[in-house]
Protein backbone atom coordinates (compact mmCIF):
# COMPACT_ATOMS: atom_id res chain seq x y z
CA UNK A 1 0.00 0.00 0.00
CA UNK A 2 1.32 3.64 -1.25
CA UNK A 3 2.88 5.20 2.25
CA UNK A 4 1.48 9.02 2.80
CA UNK A 5 5.16 10.06 1.42
CA UNK A 6 4.80 11.85 -1.40
CA UNK A 7 6.93 10.88 -3.81
CA UNK A 8 6.16 13.60 -6.97
CA UNK A 9 4.35 16.69 -6.62
CA UNK A 10 2.41 18.60 -9.65
CA UNK A 11 1.16 21.74 -9.43
CA UNK A 12 -0.09 24.33 -12.13
CA UNK A 13 1.40 22.32 -14.66
CA UNK A 14 1.19 23.52 -18.47
CA UNK A 15 3.14 23.05 -21.27
CA UNK A 16 3.34 24.19 -24.96
CA UNK A 17 4.55 22.74 -28.40
CA UNK A 18 5.03 26.34 -30.07
CA UNK A 19 1.05 27.04 -30.24
CA UNK A 20 -0.24 23.74 -29.04
CA UNK A 21 -1.20 23.56 -25.26
CA UNK A 22 -0.17 19.92 -24.39
CA UNK A 23 -0.50 20.02 -21.14
CA UNK A 24 -3.14 22.36 -18.99
CA UNK A 25 -2.84 23.20 -15.55
CA UNK A 26 -2.09 19.82 -14.27
CA UNK A 27 -2.22 19.07 -10.21
CA UNK A 28 -1.51 15.81 -9.49
CA UNK A 29 0.02 14.44 -6.10
CA UNK A 30 1.54 10.63 -6.33
CA UNK A 31 2.55 9.00 -3.11
CA UNK A 32 5.47 6.73 -2.53
CA UNK A 33 4.79 3.40 -3.85
CA UNK A 34 2.25 4.16 -5.41
CA UNK A 35 0.79 2.85 -8.76
CA UNK A 36 -0.92 4.99 -11.02
CA UNK A 37 -2.24 4.21 -14.21
CA UNK A 38 -2.96 7.00 -16.56
CA UNK A 39 -5.01 6.53 -19.71
CA UNK A 40 -6.82 8.58 -22.48
CA UNK A 41 -7.32 8.97 -25.82
CA UNK A 42 -4.41 9.33 -28.32
CA UNK A 43 -3.40 13.25 -28.15
CA UNK A 44 -4.49 13.59 -24.40
CA UNK A 45 -1.29 14.58 -23.04
CA UNK A 46 -0.55 11.30 -21.32
CA UNK A 47 2.96 11.02 -22.30
CA UNK A 48 3.70 14.53 -22.25
CA UNK A 49 3.12 14.35 -18.69
CA UNK A 50 5.40 11.69 -17.57
CA UNK A 51 8.37 12.75 -20.02
CA UNK A 52 7.84 15.76 -18.09
CA UNK A 53 8.71 14.09 -14.63
CA UNK A 54 11.90 12.64 -15.58
CA UNK A 55 12.91 15.71 -17.97
CA UNK A 56 12.63 14.59 -21.30
CA UNK A 57 10.36 17.29 -21.73
CA UNK A 58 10.89 20.91 -20.39
CA UNK A 59 7.56 23.22 -19.38
CA UNK A 60 6.78 26.33 -19.57
CA UNK A 61 4.89 27.06 -16.34
CA UNK A 62 3.99 24.94 -12.83
CA UNK A 63 6.21 23.29 -10.86
CA UNK A 64 7.23 19.17 -10.56
CA UNK A 65 9.18 18.64 -6.79
CA UNK A 66 10.27 15.00 -6.46
CA UNK A 67 11.03 14.06 -3.11
CA UNK A 68 14.90 13.91 -2.84
CA UNK A 69 14.63 10.03 -1.34
CA UNK A 70 12.64 9.27 -4.79
CA UNK A 71 15.13 10.96 -7.05
CA UNK A 72 16.16 7.97 -9.15
CA UNK A 73 13.60 7.84 -12.08
CA UNK A 74 13.51 5.10 -15.02
CA UNK A 75 11.46 5.03 -17.86
CA UNK A 76 10.42 1.92 -20.46
CA UNK A 77 9.48 3.64 -23.62
CA UNK A 78 6.96 2.93 -26.29
CA UNK A 79 10.01 1.68 -28.90
CA UNK A 80 11.93 0.24 -25.96
CA UNK A 81 14.73 2.43 -27.24
CA UNK A 82 17.20 -0.17 -26.34
CA UNK A 83 21.03 0.37 -27.96
CA UNK A 84 21.50 -1.60 -30.85
CA UNK A 85 25.05 -2.01 -31.02
CA UNK A 86 25.07 -3.70 -27.87
CA UNK A 87 24.62 -6.82 -26.07
CA UNK A 88 21.82 -7.45 -23.81
CA UNK A 89 23.97 -7.44 -21.20
CA UNK A 90 26.04 -4.50 -22.50
CA UNK A 91 22.45 -2.43 -22.56
CA UNK A 92 22.41 -3.42 -18.95
CA UNK A 93 25.77 -2.42 -17.20
CA UNK A 94 26.36 0.89 -19.35
CA UNK A 95 24.84 3.17 -17.24
CA UNK A 96 25.59 1.27 -13.71
CA UNK A 97 28.72 1.12 -15.24
CA UNK A 98 29.16 4.63 -16.58
CA UNK A 99 26.98 7.08 -14.41
CA UNK A 100 26.95 4.93 -11.40
CA UNK A 101 31.03 4.02 -11.25
CA UNK A 102 30.27 0.25 -10.53
CA UNK A 103 33.10 -1.82 -11.57
CA UNK A 104 32.43 -4.18 -15.07
CA UNK A 105 32.05 -7.51 -12.45
CA UNK A 106 29.00 -5.81 -10.24
CA UNK A 107 27.37 -4.52 -13.31
CA UNK A 108 27.53 -7.44 -14.89
CA UNK A 109 26.10 -9.37 -11.30
CA UNK A 110 23.28 -6.92 -11.13
CA UNK A 111 22.66 -6.83 -14.90
CA UNK A 112 22.23 -11.03 -14.58
CA UNK A 113 20.07 -10.70 -11.38
CA UNK A 114 17.63 -8.11 -13.44
CA UNK A 115 17.58 -10.51 -16.44
CA UNK A 116 16.60 -13.36 -14.23
CA UNK A 117 14.12 -11.06 -12.87
CA UNK A 118 12.85 -10.42 -16.44
CA UNK A 119 12.83 -14.40 -17.12
CA UNK A 120 15.84 -14.15 -19.91
CA UNK A 121 18.92 -14.42 -18.62
CA UNK A 122 19.72 -17.07 -21.19
CA UNK A 123 19.95 -13.75 -24.19
CA UNK A 124 22.53 -12.04 -22.11
CA UNK A 125 24.63 -12.09 -25.21
CA UNK A 126 22.49 -11.86 -27.97
CA UNK A 127 22.16 -8.75 -30.18
CA UNK A 128 18.50 -6.59 -29.13
CA UNK A 129 17.33 -6.98 -32.87
CA UNK A 130 17.73 -10.98 -32.16
CA UNK A 131 14.97 -11.03 -29.81
CA UNK A 132 11.46 -10.66 -30.21
CA UNK A 133 9.30 -7.54 -29.03
CA UNK A 134 8.12 -9.04 -25.55
CA UNK A 135 12.00 -10.19 -25.04
CA UNK A 136 13.21 -6.81 -26.01
CA UNK A 137 10.65 -4.57 -23.73
CA UNK A 138 11.48 -7.16 -20.74
CA UNK A 139 15.08 -6.24 -21.86
CA UNK A 140 14.27 -2.30 -21.77
CA UNK A 141 12.87 -3.03 -18.15
CA UNK A 142 15.91 -4.83 -16.70
CA UNK A 143 17.88 -1.91 -18.45
CA UNK A 144 15.87 0.65 -16.09
CA UNK A 145 15.90 -1.87 -12.28
CA UNK A 146 19.60 -1.51 -12.89
CA UNK A 147 19.70 1.66 -11.90
CA UNK A 148 17.61 0.77 -8.76
CA UNK A 149 15.14 3.26 -9.32
CA UNK A 150 12.52 4.68 -6.69
CA UNK A 151 10.58 5.44 -9.17
CA UNK A 152 9.31 3.86 -12.21
CA UNK A 153 7.59 5.80 -15.92
CA UNK A 154 6.32 3.16 -18.75
CA UNK A 155 5.08 5.11 -21.56
CA UNK A 156 2.50 2.67 -23.53
CA UNK A 157 5.07 -0.21 -22.89
CA UNK A 158 2.73 -2.84 -24.97
CA UNK A 159 1.70 -0.68 -27.42
CA UNK A 160 4.03 -1.71 -30.12
CA UNK A 161 3.56 -5.20 -28.92
CA UNK A 162 2.63 -8.06 -31.14
CA UNK A 163 -0.72 -9.35 -29.24
CA UNK A 164 0.65 -12.43 -28.02
CA UNK A 165 3.68 -10.76 -26.47
CA UNK A 166 2.18 -8.40 -24.33
CA UNK A 167 1.28 -10.66 -21.23
CA UNK A 168 5.21 -11.65 -20.99
CA UNK A 169 5.89 -7.85 -20.16
CA UNK A 170 2.38 -6.89 -18.18
CA UNK A 171 3.64 -10.19 -15.73
CA UNK A 172 6.83 -8.23 -15.43
CA UNK A 173 5.07 -4.97 -14.45
CA UNK A 174 2.73 -7.03 -11.90
CA UNK A 175 5.72 -8.56 -10.26
CA UNK A 176 7.21 -4.97 -9.86
CA UNK A 177 4.08 -3.50 -8.83
CA UNK A 178 3.63 -6.30 -5.71
CA UNK A 179 7.41 -4.96 -4.70
CA UNK A 180 6.27 -2.15 -3.84
CA UNK A 181 7.55 0.58 -6.24
CA UNK A 182 6.36 3.70 -7.29
CA UNK A 183 5.36 3.24 -11.04
CA UNK A 184 3.12 5.94 -13.50
CA UNK A 185 2.16 3.43 -16.48
CA UNK A 186 0.27 4.99 -19.67
CA UNK A 187 -1.15 2.49 -21.25
CA UNK A 188 -4.53 1.18 -22.25
CA UNK A 189 -4.24 -1.92 -20.98
CA UNK A 190 -7.21 -1.83 -18.82
CA UNK A 191 -7.05 -5.45 -17.24
CA UNK A 192 -3.32 -4.67 -15.97
CA UNK A 193 -5.09 -1.17 -14.54
CA UNK A 194 -7.68 -3.14 -12.49
CA UNK A 195 -5.18 -5.13 -11.08
CA UNK A 196 -2.47 -3.20 -10.36
CA UNK A 197 -3.55 0.39 -10.14
CA UNK A 198 -4.31 2.42 -6.85
CA UNK A 199 -5.15 5.02 -8.68
CA UNK A 200 -6.35 5.98 -12.14
CA UNK A 201 -5.95 9.08 -13.64
CA UNK A 202 -7.93 9.85 -16.80
CA UNK A 203 -6.77 12.55 -19.07
CA UNK A 204 -8.23 14.38 -22.45
CA UNK A 205 -7.46 17.46 -24.21
CA UNK A 206 -4.36 17.89 -21.93
CA UNK A 207 -6.50 17.77 -18.94
CA UNK A 208 -6.81 15.54 -16.14
CA UNK A 209 -10.73 14.98 -16.62
CA UNK A 210 -11.21 12.80 -13.29
CA UNK A 211 -8.96 10.43 -10.72
CA UNK A 212 -10.28 7.46 -9.02
CA UNK A 213 -9.66 4.26 -7.71
CA UNK A 214 -9.83 1.36 -10.49
CA UNK A 215 -13.33 0.37 -8.70
CA UNK A 216 -14.94 4.10 -8.49
CA UNK A 217 -13.76 4.81 -12.07
CA UNK A 218 -14.89 1.62 -14.09
CA UNK A 219 -18.19 1.11 -12.84
CA UNK A 220 -19.01 4.79 -12.31
CA UNK A 221 -17.09 6.75 -14.46
CA UNK A 222 -18.04 10.73 -13.23
CA UNK A 223 -17.17 12.45 -16.89
CA UNK A 224 -18.99 11.72 -20.03
CA UNK A 225 -15.69 12.00 -21.97
CA UNK A 226 -14.78 9.45 -19.53
CA UNK A 227 -17.70 7.04 -19.83
CA UNK A 228 -17.15 7.30 -23.96
CA UNK A 229 -13.82 6.53 -23.34
CA UNK A 230 -14.10 2.89 -21.31
CA UNK A 231 -16.88 2.49 -23.53
CA UNK A 232 -14.91 2.53 -26.72
CA UNK A 233 -11.86 0.72 -25.25
CA UNK A 234 -13.65 -1.71 -23.09
CA UNK A 235 -16.40 -3.10 -26.26
CA UNK A 236 -14.20 -5.16 -27.25
CA UNK B 1 46.98 -6.24 -58.65
CA UNK B 2 46.04 -2.74 -58.98
CA UNK B 3 49.56 -1.91 -60.00
CA UNK B 4 49.63 -4.77 -62.82
CA UNK B 5 46.91 -3.01 -63.99
CA UNK B 6 48.48 0.15 -64.19
CA UNK B 7 51.30 -1.33 -65.46
CA UNK B 8 49.49 -2.66 -68.51
CA UNK B 9 47.74 0.97 -69.67
CA UNK B 10 51.10 2.52 -69.08
CA UNK B 11 52.64 0.25 -71.42
CA UNK B 12 50.14 0.55 -74.10
CA UNK B 13 50.53 3.80 -74.16
CA UNK B 14 54.05 3.50 -74.18
CA UNK B 15 53.87 1.25 -77.03
CA UNK B 16 51.49 3.13 -79.09
CA UNK B 17 53.57 5.81 -78.60
CA UNK B 18 56.85 4.28 -79.60
CA UNK B 19 55.47 2.44 -82.40
CA UNK B 20 54.06 6.30 -84.09
CA UNK B 21 56.33 7.20 -86.39
CA UNK B 22 54.82 10.90 -86.08
CA UNK B 23 56.34 13.32 -83.34
CA UNK B 24 52.81 13.45 -81.58
CA UNK B 25 53.88 11.11 -78.87
CA UNK B 26 58.12 11.22 -77.25
CA UNK B 27 57.86 8.59 -74.46
CA UNK B 28 61.44 8.83 -74.14
CA UNK B 29 61.02 11.66 -72.16
CA UNK B 30 59.56 9.09 -69.26
CA UNK B 31 61.21 5.83 -70.99
CA UNK B 32 63.03 3.61 -67.83
CA UNK B 33 65.29 2.33 -70.11
CA UNK B 34 67.01 5.58 -71.12
CA UNK B 35 69.12 6.96 -67.94
CA UNK B 36 67.14 10.38 -68.26
CA UNK B 37 64.10 8.95 -68.86
CA UNK B 38 64.66 6.87 -65.11
CA UNK B 39 65.56 10.10 -63.54
CA UNK B 40 62.73 11.65 -65.29
CA UNK B 41 60.20 9.04 -63.88
CA UNK B 42 61.91 8.56 -60.72
CA UNK B 43 61.26 13.02 -60.00
CA UNK B 44 57.97 12.34 -61.04
CA UNK B 45 56.95 9.58 -58.92
CA UNK B 46 58.48 10.87 -55.78
CA UNK B 47 55.66 13.23 -55.80
CA UNK B 48 53.70 10.89 -54.36
CA UNK B 49 55.11 10.91 -50.42
CA UNK B 50 54.36 14.82 -50.50
CA UNK B 51 50.50 13.90 -52.05
CA UNK B 52 49.81 11.46 -49.64
CA UNK B 53 51.38 12.96 -46.83
CA UNK B 54 49.48 15.98 -47.51
CA UNK B 55 46.48 14.52 -48.08
CA UNK B 56 46.44 11.81 -44.62
CA UNK B 57 47.26 14.78 -42.25
CA UNK B 58 44.77 17.19 -44.19
CA UNK B 59 41.76 14.35 -43.64
CA UNK B 60 42.69 13.99 -40.43
CA UNK B 61 42.72 17.42 -39.49
CA UNK B 62 39.34 18.30 -41.09
CA UNK B 63 37.82 15.25 -39.35
CA UNK B 64 38.70 16.38 -36.25
CA UNK B 65 37.36 20.06 -37.16
CA UNK B 66 34.51 18.60 -38.33
CA UNK B 67 33.24 16.63 -35.23
CA UNK B 68 34.10 20.14 -33.48
CA UNK B 69 31.32 21.88 -35.83
CA UNK B 70 28.65 19.33 -35.98
CA UNK B 71 28.48 18.24 -32.61
CA UNK B 72 27.01 22.31 -31.74
CA UNK B 73 25.20 21.79 -35.18
CA UNK B 74 22.77 19.11 -33.44
CA UNK B 75 22.06 20.78 -30.52
CA UNK B 76 18.37 22.45 -29.51
CA UNK B 77 19.31 25.92 -29.07
CA UNK B 78 19.34 27.96 -31.96
CA UNK B 79 22.06 30.42 -30.59
CA UNK B 80 24.25 27.41 -30.23
CA UNK B 81 23.64 25.70 -33.54
CA UNK B 82 24.67 29.43 -35.36
CA UNK B 83 28.05 29.80 -35.57
CA UNK B 84 28.35 25.99 -36.90
CA UNK B 85 25.90 26.76 -39.62
CA UNK B 86 27.56 30.05 -40.58
CA UNK B 87 30.87 27.98 -40.59
CA UNK B 88 29.52 25.69 -42.53
CA UNK B 89 27.75 28.13 -44.96
CA UNK B 90 30.89 30.37 -45.07
CA UNK B 91 33.85 27.99 -45.88
CA UNK B 92 31.74 26.10 -48.00
CA UNK B 93 31.27 28.92 -50.44
CA UNK B 94 35.15 29.90 -50.95
CA UNK B 95 36.74 28.02 -53.59
CA UNK B 96 40.15 26.22 -52.46
CA UNK B 97 42.45 28.46 -54.78
CA UNK B 98 41.32 32.00 -53.40
CA UNK B 99 41.56 30.30 -50.00
CA UNK B 100 44.87 28.86 -51.01
CA UNK B 101 46.20 32.37 -51.79
CA UNK B 102 44.73 33.64 -49.17
CA UNK B 103 46.30 31.17 -46.57
CA UNK B 104 49.53 31.43 -47.77
CA UNK B 105 50.01 34.85 -48.86
CA UNK B 106 47.51 37.13 -46.87
CA UNK B 107 47.44 35.22 -43.44
CA UNK B 108 51.56 36.20 -42.97
CA UNK B 109 50.59 39.72 -43.23
CA UNK B 110 48.07 39.49 -40.70
CA UNK B 111 50.60 38.16 -38.72
CA UNK B 112 53.00 40.50 -39.19
CA UNK B 113 50.85 43.28 -38.75
CA UNK B 114 50.35 41.59 -35.14
CA UNK B 115 54.03 41.58 -34.30
CA UNK B 116 54.23 38.19 -35.22
CA UNK B 117 57.01 36.84 -37.73
CA UNK B 118 55.26 33.76 -39.08
CA UNK B 119 55.83 32.38 -42.64
CA UNK B 120 53.76 29.62 -43.61
CA UNK B 121 55.45 27.15 -45.79
CA UNK B 122 53.87 25.72 -48.39
CA UNK B 123 53.15 22.32 -46.90
CA UNK B 124 51.18 23.61 -43.81
CA UNK B 125 49.72 26.12 -45.47
CA UNK B 126 48.56 23.41 -48.21
CA UNK B 127 47.40 21.56 -45.07
CA UNK B 128 45.78 24.05 -43.19
CA UNK B 129 43.65 25.11 -46.20
CA UNK B 130 43.18 21.69 -47.74
CA UNK B 131 41.35 20.89 -43.84
CA UNK B 132 39.51 24.02 -43.45
CA UNK B 133 37.56 23.94 -46.40
CA UNK B 134 36.95 20.18 -46.19
CA UNK B 135 36.03 20.42 -42.43
CA UNK B 136 32.75 22.24 -43.49
CA UNK B 137 31.46 18.86 -45.34
CA UNK B 138 32.87 16.66 -43.28
CA UNK B 139 31.10 18.52 -40.47
CA UNK B 140 27.58 18.05 -42.63
CA UNK B 141 28.62 14.64 -43.12
CA UNK B 142 28.81 14.12 -38.72
CA UNK B 143 25.87 15.60 -38.58
CA UNK B 144 23.56 13.79 -40.64
CA UNK B 145 25.36 10.71 -39.09
CA UNK B 146 24.57 11.78 -35.94
CA UNK B 147 20.93 13.11 -36.59
CA UNK B 148 20.16 9.52 -38.24
CA UNK B 149 20.34 8.42 -35.06
CA UNK B 150 16.94 8.25 -33.52
CA UNK B 151 16.01 10.82 -30.60
CA UNK B 152 15.17 7.62 -28.17
CA UNK B 153 18.65 6.69 -27.91
CA UNK B 154 19.58 9.95 -26.56
CA UNK B 155 16.28 9.73 -24.02
CA UNK B 156 17.16 6.42 -23.59
CA UNK B 157 21.09 7.00 -22.41
CA UNK B 158 19.40 10.00 -20.47
CA UNK B 159 17.68 7.59 -18.06
CA UNK B 160 19.88 5.36 -17.33
CA UNK B 161 22.11 8.14 -16.33
CA UNK B 162 24.23 8.76 -18.76
CA UNK B 163 25.88 12.74 -19.35
CA UNK B 164 26.34 14.38 -22.71
CA UNK B 165 29.75 13.36 -23.29
CA UNK B 166 29.19 9.51 -22.20
CA UNK B 167 25.78 9.74 -24.56
CA UNK B 168 27.77 10.48 -27.11
CA UNK B 169 30.67 8.70 -26.97
CA UNK B 170 29.09 5.34 -25.92
CA UNK B 171 25.65 5.15 -27.59
CA UNK B 172 25.35 8.16 -30.09
CA UNK B 173 28.44 8.01 -32.06
CA UNK B 174 29.43 4.00 -32.44
CA UNK B 175 26.23 4.23 -34.45
CA UNK B 176 26.23 7.00 -36.21
CA UNK B 177 30.08 5.98 -37.62
CA UNK B 178 28.35 3.61 -39.99
CA UNK B 179 26.92 6.35 -41.79
CA UNK B 180 29.51 8.49 -41.10
CA UNK B 181 32.66 6.38 -42.80
CA UNK B 182 31.46 5.60 -46.16
CA UNK B 183 30.94 8.87 -47.56
CA UNK B 184 33.94 10.25 -44.82
CA UNK B 185 36.63 7.77 -46.98
CA UNK B 186 34.70 9.37 -50.18
CA UNK B 187 35.61 12.34 -49.01
CA UNK B 188 39.22 11.48 -48.78
CA UNK B 189 39.27 11.00 -52.27
CA UNK B 190 38.25 14.15 -52.81
CA UNK B 191 41.00 16.03 -50.49
CA UNK B 192 43.44 14.04 -53.38
CA UNK B 193 42.41 15.56 -56.18
CA UNK B 194 42.15 18.85 -54.58
CA UNK B 195 45.91 18.48 -52.79
CA UNK B 196 47.02 18.97 -56.58
CA UNK B 197 46.19 22.60 -55.82
CA UNK B 198 49.15 22.85 -53.41
CA UNK B 199 51.54 22.69 -56.33
CA UNK B 200 50.37 26.81 -56.71
CA UNK B 201 51.71 27.77 -53.96
CA UNK B 202 55.39 25.82 -54.60
CA UNK B 203 54.61 22.60 -53.15
CA UNK B 204 56.71 19.55 -54.32
CA UNK B 205 53.70 17.20 -54.71
CA UNK B 206 53.01 14.88 -57.34
CA UNK B 207 51.28 17.74 -59.94
CA UNK B 208 54.18 20.61 -58.75
CA UNK B 209 56.63 17.95 -60.19
CA UNK B 210 54.74 17.65 -63.36
CA UNK B 211 54.70 21.20 -64.27
CA UNK B 212 58.67 21.37 -63.67
CA UNK B 213 60.02 19.17 -65.82
CA UNK B 214 56.77 19.82 -68.36
CA UNK B 215 58.67 23.36 -68.40
CA UNK B 216 62.80 21.93 -68.86
CA UNK B 217 61.10 18.74 -71.22
CA UNK B 218 58.54 20.38 -73.89
CA UNK B 219 56.93 17.01 -73.54
CA UNK B 220 53.31 17.68 -71.56
CA UNK B 221 51.25 15.02 -73.25
CA UNK B 222 53.50 12.44 -72.01
CA UNK B 223 54.49 13.68 -68.64
CA UNK B 224 50.48 14.68 -67.35
CA UNK B 225 49.39 11.74 -68.90
CA UNK B 226 51.71 9.84 -65.77
CA UNK B 227 50.26 12.48 -63.79
CA UNK B 228 47.16 11.73 -64.43
CA UNK B 229 47.91 7.96 -63.67
CA UNK B 230 49.39 8.32 -60.43
CA UNK B 231 46.21 9.77 -59.44
CA UNK B 232 44.46 7.25 -61.05
CA UNK B 233 46.03 4.82 -58.67
CA UNK B 234 46.02 6.41 -56.14
CA UNK B 235 42.40 7.54 -55.86
CA UNK B 236 41.45 4.12 -57.27
CA UNK B 237 43.55 2.50 -53.85
CA UNK B 238 41.22 4.39 -51.55
CA UNK B 239 38.00 3.53 -53.72
CA UNK B 240 38.67 0.03 -52.92
CA UNK B 241 39.22 0.29 -49.67
CA UNK B 242 35.97 2.15 -49.42
CA UNK B 243 34.31 -0.26 -51.09
CA UNK B 244 35.71 -3.28 -48.57
CA UNK B 245 34.79 -0.86 -45.40
CA UNK B 246 31.49 -0.35 -46.40
CA UNK B 247 31.11 -4.18 -47.16
CA UNK B 248 32.37 -5.10 -43.88
CA UNK B 249 29.97 -2.57 -42.05
CA UNK B 250 26.92 -4.67 -43.98
CA UNK B 251 28.78 -7.75 -42.60
CA UNK B 252 28.90 -6.15 -38.96
CA UNK B 253 25.28 -5.18 -39.15
CA UNK B 254 24.04 -8.26 -40.03
CA UNK B 255 25.90 -9.95 -37.12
Amino acid sequence: MPSTQHAIEITGLNKWFDDFHALKDINLTISQGERVVICGPSGSGKSTLIRCINDLETHQSGEIIVDDTQANIGMVFQQFNLFPHLTVQQNLTLGPMKALGLSKADAEERAMKFLERVRIPEQADKKPRHLSGGQQQRVAIARSLCMSPEIMLFDEPTSALDPEMIAEVLDVMTDLADDGMTMIVVTHEMGFARKVADRMVFMDGGEIIETGTPKEFFSTPKSKRCKLFLEQILQH
Amino acid sequence: MRLNTFYAVFSLLLLTGCASTSNTWGWYVINPNTPSGLANIKFLLNGFGATISLSVIAALMSMAIGLFVALPSISQNRWVRLPSRVYVEIIRAIPLLPMLFWVFYGLPVIFKSMGLNISIDPFWGAIITLAISDSAFTAEIYRSGIQSVSKGQTEAAKTVGLNYVQTMRYVILPQAIRRILPPLANQFIYIVKMSAFASVIGMQELTRRANELVVTEYRPLEIYTLLILEYLVLVLIISFGVRWLERKMDADESK
